[in-house]
């Protein structure tokens, strides 16, 4: 059995600790060992951003962290998004905007948006396209999506 | 991938000491090159050190002379969010805000992209227009290079086995300079350069006249490519079509490309002479603004 690490986070708020192999991808931790399999596996390599997570704030590919890098960093997945069974105002707006079709890029896109909007809640299209371009989308051609994550960013909860 | 140790040093003298265990070691910055590397096979060692926590990799400065000293491992988008830099030194943020997308920039870094040592790494061509150096440290203790030296082949550099990079060290600029990085790709996202450019003019105080000039050219030859004689042609010069056609035409004379599935011998040649002129007009530019 290799040797695995003991890593203190927060995750979606809350401070936890979990046990992991160093060679274990923060995607793999969040998957198999924390069981939060909202964050998606895309190419597993750093070009899809289907596994987008928030790492203290800042967007980033959970295939290219490790979860011992986690330690003492806060991580917030797309579990994290939604204010108890209220749904987050980008989550809102990609079902009102039918931004999605398949879902697996979904998660990513979401997460990455909120990052956008949180620093810059005031994002024209331009910019909106220019950031969400490491995450891809097989189904919608994107004008959807990008729609959803402008309509968002119109709604007092995001601009607030 | 395959069972790794990984070690996160929080000083210099620990990394060495990691260094020297009698294990191979790759280093861990960003992550956004190596953790794919060793996933995918390509590359194979017994421990990450993780680079991170040492105070001299993480933090960037101004130095007295107004040059700037960039911590190997401070990620992009911390310096492109920095509105000094994005003011004084915009060619840096030319390369930074280009490297991959919003997730790439959050964790990659200068010294993960100098130290992947590919020959179309996009920071490269910038920062050696403005005359960028490495500092390079070990147990012995540092050495500083001029980038342009630092690489020996595609992932080949001079690093000792002992050996890490400290910093990026960006000279102070002169008065009336200019730099822009160019790069051309298929997207305009999230892609590796067929050809890249960075080129930086220097106008006398009158900015009618060329003091000096110098251009870098990546993804054409084995190692990012420092053109000295494209910049020394331009020396003396006044800034016209035909001087910057004859300095474009010297570039692409030094360009030894491949072709590859990103592009062909014939292209980059001509996207070398292409881009250079461009980049030096958006130089002459920013020297007449500066």
């Amino acid at each position: 059995m290799p040797r695995r690490a003991h890593v203190q986070t927060t995750l979606n708020g809350e401070e936890i600790d979990f046990l992991c192999e160093p060679r274990q991808s923060l995607l793999e931790v969040l998957r198999d060992e924390l069981n939060l399999t909202g964050t998606k596996e895309g190419c597993n390599n750093g070009n899809c951003g289907a596994c987008s997570v928030l790492m203290d704030g800042r967007v980033v590919n959970s295939c290219c962290v490790l979860g011992v890098e986690a330690e003492g960093a806060a991580v917030t997945t797309i579990e994290g998004v939604a204010e108890g069974e209220t749904l987050h105002p980008l989550q809102q707006c990609f079902l009102e905007e039918a931004a999605l079709q398949c879902g697996v890029c979904t998660p990513g896109f979401i997460v990455a948006a909120k990052a956008l909007l949180d620093s810059e809640p005031d994002a024209d299209e331009g910019r909106v396209r220019h950031w969400l371009a490491g995450n891809l989308c097989r189904c919608t051609g994107y004008d959807k999506i990008v729609r959803a994550v402008l309509k968002a960013s119109e709604m007092e909860e995001v601009t607030a | 991938m395959k069972e790794i140790d990984y070690l996160a040093p929080s000083s210099l003298g620990e990394a060495y000491a990691a260094l020297s265990n009698g294990k191979t070691s790759a280093f861990l910055a960003g992550g956004t090159d190596i953790i794919v590397q060793l996933r995918e096979g390509r590359k194979q060692v017994d421990q990450l050190i993780d680079v991170k926590h040492i105070p001299e990799l993480i933090s960037y400065a101004w130095t007295g002379d107004g040059g700037l000293e960039i911590g190997a491992s401070v990620p992009f988008a911390e310096i492109y969010e920095d509105d000094e830099i994005v003011r004084r030194l915009p060619a840096v943020i030319d390369c930074a805000t280009l490297v991959g997308g919003i997730q790439i920039q959050s964790r990659a870094c200068f010294g993960g992209n100098i130290g992947n040592s590919g020959p179309a790494a996009d920071t490269v061509p910038a920062l050696i227009a403005l005359g960028a150096t490495l500092t390079l440290g070990s147990a012995d203790g540092t050495r500083d290079l001029p980038l342009e030296d630092f690489f020996t082949g595609p992932g080949q550099n001079v690093l000792g086995p002992g050996e890490l990079i400290i910093k990026v060290n960006i000279p102070p600029q002169p008065a009336n300079s200019g730099s822009f990085f160019h790069r051309f790709i298929p997207r305009n996202e999230m892609d590796i350069a067929v050809v890249n450019v960075g080129a930086r003019i220097d106008l006398d105080a009158g900015g009618e006249r060329i003091e000096g000039a110098r251009i870098s050219v990546g993804a054409v030859a084995p190692t990012p490519l420092y053109v000295a004689a494209a910049g020394d042609a331009l020396a003396g010069e006044t800034p016209t079509e035909d001087t910057f056609a004859r300095a474009a035409d010297i570039a692409a004379e030094a360009a030894t490309p491949i072709t590859d599935m990103r592009g062909s011998i014939a292209q980059r040649v001509h996207l070398t002479r292409v881009l250079t002129y461009r980049a030096l007009n958006r130089a002459l530019e920013r020297a007449r603004e500066a």
